[in-house]
């Protein structure tokens, strides 16, 4: 039987292998740490397949969180789930990342009615998204300052960095979820949803949300003019 | 695999160009390089988070294109090398996130190596034979350095370098100061051709006794570099014409800074290969495209009895070739390979050529 790859490093470095037909999560490993994805991905990807028998070559498809996070991490994932599927010639689907945490707060019963999930945008800002307590995206992926957020429960590690911001615009940052961070297997969990649901899932181009913060210099915009 | 002859797949991001190369031993089978720097000529210099976005996009596009060339597929490929650094830190790591990837999802072993001596090892492709012991100048936007090579793969040492800016940093710095586009160096050199290289003494950095000393109690900065002050003076002097309302003589500004450049790395040069007593120098990067500077390097080595390797112009920019060349010589040599959790190292020294 054919598995599912899952990779995420949009916040930390994150991998899963999912079962194809029950969706049940074979094996998973998330790194403690957010600034170590390029030291540990590869090495993890590597452990998943061998300690479950399995070959890329034979898996059904590899997701992968296309962010929102921070940049430079992300891409690491991006680019690796990318070399991964042209070298295993096995489809790859991009998941927004911020659904792995909406997974987490409909498989944990937390929540009833519209939530809000965010994760750490950095720069005193949150990366975060409204659902229905469904867990449809109803708005978002957004960046913006915590009291920006809509008067509604947050989730994910994002809510446990701004709580009086949060709570000065009516939020309701969920004590629980605070250590929270996007995750493969959750991610996984909504690709296998999305794609049984005839999703498209083909765009792996990540979401910045943020332009590069290259400025014109002065000078230069002198002599355009 | 052949251990003289290995296929070797090398990988470079260290700044704006993605490069995949292959070579067979010594032998150059595909350089494909995609660029980024049209997305940087509005910004006057190279802006890294648009680098490294560019690098994700065109990763997997130049790894085909470099297949395609080379008529090769990845089971004919006995291992691969990428670059860990020096270089641009969010740059390396999408080269290197990527060769991890290849490297574990075809089972051939990874090379992390210094780009530096990469620009070096590019001398053995394409039949040219390097003596024993020999000096190198890479000259480019990100580094100016005179090493000494005892050995590409076990032996190389640092003489000199840039205190501050690489010297294509100052050619980009200068070209902005006079109008006259990105990337600086062409610029320049176009510009100069026109222009007395008399006709301003701009300062040659580290150039003073108390820096240089003497062949026997050098000073700290005997070899090494510094263009910080140049372009302080070049903007003094278009700042003087521009007060004074004059036309800023732009053609004999920029053939003065050049001379000013290629003077003060030319004479450090000679003098480094000179006492340290090699009788070869290799010029690489970008700048080795200066046509001042390799004029006059030329002449200065002749008169000093040391001879110039200069490789093509495509292989002395930033090249996935370079890469995959020493890459070969480190497995010739039979080099352990790196493994998968090496971190990219961005002020990586050359004494570090491959990471264990
Ligand atoms: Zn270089």
């Amino acid at each position: 039987m054919p598995n599912y790859l899952s990779i995420d490093t949009s916040a930390h470095a994150s991998v899963a292998l999912v079962d194809y037909t029950t969706g049940s999560v074979i094996a998973q490993k998330t790194s403690p740490k957010g600034n170590d994805q390029t030291e540990t991905l590869a090495s993890y990807v590597r452990d998943l397949l061998e300690e479950n028998n399995e070959q890329g070559k034979n898996l059904a498809g590899i997701f992968v969180g296309v962010g929102p996070g921070p940049f430079t991490g992300l891409r690491v994932g991006l680019v690796a789930a990318r070399t991964f599927g042209f070298v295993w010639n096995v489809p790859v689907y991009g998941v927004m990342s911020l659904h792995a945490l909406a997974e987490r707060v409909l498989r944990s019963g937390e929540g009833s009615g519209e939530f809000v999930v965010a994760s750490d945008a950095r720069r005193k800002e949150l990366y975060w998204a409204r659902y229905d307590s469904e867990g449809k995206l109803l708005d978002g992926p957004h960046v913006s300052s915590a009291t920006e957020l809509p008067a509604l429960p947050v989730y994910g590690v994002g809510a446990g960095l701004y709580v009086e911001e949060l709570e000065s615009v009516g939020a309701k940052p969920w004590a629980r979820s605070f250590d929270w961070v996007v995750d493969a297997a959750h991610l996984a969990d909504r690709g296998m949803d999305d794609l049984l649901a005839g999703k498209d899932l083909s765009d792996t181009a990540p979401q910045y949300l943020r332009e590069s913060d290259a400025q014109v210099p002065a000078f230069m915009k002198q002599a355009k003019a | 695999m052949s251990t003289t002859e290995p296929i070797v797949l090398g990988i470079e991001s260290s700044c704006d160009e993605t490069g995949v190369g292959i070579v067979r031993g010594n032998r150059l089978l595909a350089n494909a390089v995609s660029s980024s720097m049209d997305e940087h000529v509005r910004f006057g210099g190279v802006i890294p988070e648009i680098a490294a976005r560019a690098h994700l996009e065109a990763f997997v596009p130049t790894l085909q294109s470099a297949l395609d060339t080379a008529e090769l597929t990845l089971d004919d490929i006995d291992a691969i090398a990428v670059t860990s650094g020096p270089g641009l830190a969010g740059a390396l790591m999408v080269g290197v996130s990527a060769a991890k990837a290849l490297a574990l999802a075809t089972g051939k072993p990874l090379y992390g190596i210094n780009h530096l001596v990469a620009h070096v090892g590019v001398g053995v492709l394409e039949g040219t034979i390097l003596p024993p012991t020999f000096g190198a100048l890479l000259v480019s936007g990100g580094h100016t350095e005179i090493l000494k090579v005892t050995s590409l793969t076990h032996d190389v040492q640092l003489l000199g370098s840039t205190i501050d800016d690489a010297a294509g940093e100052a050619y980009d710095k200068t070209a902005r100061l006079l109008g006259l586009g990105y990337p600086g160096g062409p610029a320049i050199d176009k510009a100069a051709k026109n222009g007395d290289r008399k006709a301003f003494r701009f300062p040659r950095g580290l150039t003073l006794p108390k820096f240089v000393g003497n062949e026997e109690n050098p000073g700290k900065h005997r070899h090494n570099f510094s263009f910080s002050g140049l372009k302080t003076a070049v903007a003094r002097c278009v700042e003087h014409f521009e007060a004074n309302g004059e036309e800023i003589p732009v053609a004999d500004i920029a053939a003065s800074f050049q001379e000013a450049v290629v003077d003060v790395i030319t004479s450090k040069a000679v003098r480094a290969m000179q006492e340290h007593g090699l009788k070869t120098v290799l010029l690489g990067g970008g700048v080795a495209a200066n046509t001042r500077l390799r004029e006059l390097l030329a002449a200065r080595c002749a008169s000093a009895g040391i001879s110039v390797v200069v490789p093509p112009f495509s292989l002395c920019t930033d090249n996935g070739g370079m890469v995959a060349a020493l890459g070969a010589q480190l497995v010739a040599d039979g080099v352990a390979p790196s493994g998968l959790d090496f971190a990219t190292d961005s002020s990586q020294p050359v004494t570090n050529i491959v990471l264990s």
